[in-house]
């Protein structure tokens, strides 16, 4: 049963072959099974979790009209706040605090009846590409555990191919939702930039984080992005418009007629040969289907890596100031306020969070801003008018998710600049604040391991990647013959 | 295609790294200069720490710096991706957090406050 998509779960719960206690108490089983080795959960809420299968379960048995999503399991990415439950975002710094209030995707959730599962594993304060900068240690991938599972996210991505839950939340602030989906075999998408609220979500860099859905099909995707999308008074970035129609779009799944641009700056020589290999039998697929492919040329592409290594640690060094062991989180060290303050960020933040404050504070510091963070935000410019342009000669964009497949633990973690490479097609995304979503296009005949299609798509035309993602996704699986997650190795003893 | 060869590919990470180009504001920063950072930044960074960011940010830096190619005076910048101004809400008293939800995670508290280590120096 834990193998079926979300879609399916569904539909045998609301035909009262399955009750959500049952389906619920199979997942905790499955955790409790392999999570010792995945190791994709930081928090597990028993508890929680089956009284809100119980509760769901008795609602629909009243007759009440429920959610799509009613009664299904979810991972919850330890970046967004839930009401008394653990939230540590991975860092040592907020071990132990429960906070004192819902995050907006987590009131919508519970608002679905969306069964909360626990807190899923993530680099520190959503700071990496591995999950390797957990201070609670990396997570480990499915398909192979000596590998990463991408991230920030990797707990969440690698929760969904474990068969750990269904469905799952992340957060993407230059990839963190599309490339642990690519490493893992899995679906993610990046909202447009507002399209779903940030209050609630700890914050590192705030003009580019945006929360989203992880699942293993993109139909699944499609039901959460609708259940946690819209409009929210709390967060004063958020889009005052109609979420899109995404689950339509998931269901429509024909590309006769649209025409789909090729980044030629997102390819080529940075990337593994069977990860070019998947991504262009894709397009194939995608031209048999009467898409009309076309090649189109972002020329500033080049520069977004650089641009983002200055704008996201820029925001993460004055977010960050607000860990100042005074109203929450840690305290050590004795003496004054700035002591105490001094020592706690010490004690309390590992290697990359301080590697980042410290390189937001240069970048910030007059006489170096105008160098730095002001040429930055110009090339966010240039980046968001090769979109502009791009999108009017494409409906949608494509490239590969990431670079290569999943590497192993430990391989890359003494070379930031290795790591930062990872996001490489990703981050032009955040920048320009537009959408982005990867699903699996195969796995890489190097190794074997999954590979990933993005797709993007204007600012909140977050439906046409939906679209394309769910007419690949279709024949991808009829050219397979199973879905690409039955591939992956046995976890249980 | 050669099955044999291991990933991720030297060559593949070579080629990445010419991607990010070649060096137009060489960045020298101190151990000094971290040290400072550091103080800004309100961290008690130990001195191994210390020597280890100052050349690590160097090879950051000089890796970012590349931006400045093309960001020409007649570009400009983009603080955020939705052109927004300040967004209010109506002034409404709704319910809120109580004073112990509130200062359930404070490290210290006295009388429905935080208690916070003295502030101003002895003088």
């Amino acid at each position: 049963m834990i193998n079926r998509s979300a879609a399916e779960m569904a539909a045998s719960l609301a035909d009262g072959s399955l009750t959500s206690v049952e389906l619920t108490k199979a997942h905790l089983d499955r955790i409790a099974l392999v999570d010792s080795k995945v190791k994709a959960f930081l928090h597990v809420d028993t508890e929680g979790a089956l009284a809100q299968a119980e509760a769901v379960d008795k609602k629909r048995q009243a007759g009440e009209k429920l959610s799509p999503l009613a009664g299904i399991p979810l991972a919850l990415k330890d970046v967004l706040v839930q009401k008394g439950i653990p939230t540590t975002c991975g860092s040592k710094m907020l071990e132990g605090w429960r906070p004192p209030y819902d995050s907006t995707v987590v009131a919508r959730l519970k608002a679905n009846d969306i069964v909360i599962l626990g807190k899923t594993n993530m680099d520190e304060f959503a700071m990496g590409s591995s999950t390797e900068n957990s201070a609670y240690g990396p997570t480990h991938n499915p398909w192979d555990l000596t590998r990463i599972p991408g991230g920030s996210g990797g707990g969440s991505s690698a929760a969904l191919a474990a068969f750990e839950a269904p469905l799952a939340i992340g957060t993407d602030t230059g990839g963190s939702i599309r490339q642990p989906a690519a490493v893992t075999g899995t679906v993610g998408v990046k909202p447009t930039y507002g399209g779903v609220s940030r209050y609630g979500l700890i914050a590192f860099s705030s003009s580019l984080d945006q929360a989203g859905p992880c699942a293993r099909t993109v139909l699944d995707a499609a039901y959460l992005h609708e259940a946690i999308g819209g409009h929210d008074p709390m967060d004063s970035t958020s889009i005052n418009a109609p979420v899109p129609s995404v689950v339509a779009a998931a269901k429509n799944g024909n590309v006769k007629g649209m025409k789909i641009g090729v980044i030629k700056e997102l390819q080529g020589d940075g990337y593994q040969p069977g990860v070019l290999k998947r991504f262009n039998e894709s397009l194939e697929i995608l031209a048999s289907l009467g898409a009309e492919i076309v090649e189109v040329s972002c020329k500033h592409f080049d520069y977004a890596l650089a641009a983002y290594y200055l704008i996201a640690p820029s925001e993460c060094s004055s977010n960050l100031a607000r860990f100042d062991a005074m109203r929450y989180g840690m305290r050590v060290g004795s003496g004054s306020a700035e002591e105490v303050m001094n020592a706690t960020r010490q004690a309390g933040f590992g290697r990359e969070v301080k590697r980042r404050i410290i390189l937001g504070t240069y970048a910030l510091s007059s006489g170096y801003y105008d160098a730095y963070y002001g040429s930055a935000q110009k090339v966010r410019t240039l980046i968001s008018q090769d979109f502009a342009s791009a999108f009017e000669k494409a409906d949608v964009l494509v490239s590969p998710t990431a670079p290569t497949t999943a590497f192993k633990i430990g391989e890359k973690a003494n070379d930031p600049i290795a790591m930062y490479l990872n996001d490489i097609a990703t981050i032009p995304t955040n920048l320009a604040g537009i959408a982005g979503m990867s699903l699996p296009s195969g796995l890489a005949d190097e190794d074997q391991l999954p590979t990933g299609f993005q797709i993007m798509a204007p600012a909140m035309k977050d439906d046409r990647m939906y679209q394309v993602g769910s007419a690949l996704e279709a024949a991808l699986l009829s050219k397979w013959g199973k879905p690409i997650l039955a591939n992956t190795p046995k976890l249980e003893p | 295609m050669d099955c044999e060869r291991r990933w991720p590919d030297p060559k593949v990470i070579r080629a990445q790294r010419r991607a990010l180009g070649k060096v137009t504001f060489m960045s020298n920063i101190s151990r000094d200069d971290v040290a400072n950072l550091a103080k800004l930044a309100r961290i008690d960074m130990s001195d191994a720490e210390l020597d280890h960011l100052a050349s690590e940010l160097d090879v950051i830096l000089n890796a970012v710096a590349r931006v400045q190619e093309v960001a020409g005076a007649d570009v400009p910048p983009t603080s955020h991706p939705l052109p927004l101004r300040n967004i209010f809400r109506e002034d409404q008293v709704k319910e809120s957090l109580t004073p112990e939800e509130a200062l359930s995670g404070a490290p210290a508290q006295e009388e429905q406050r935080f208690k916070v280590p003295r502030i101003l120096g002895e003088e």
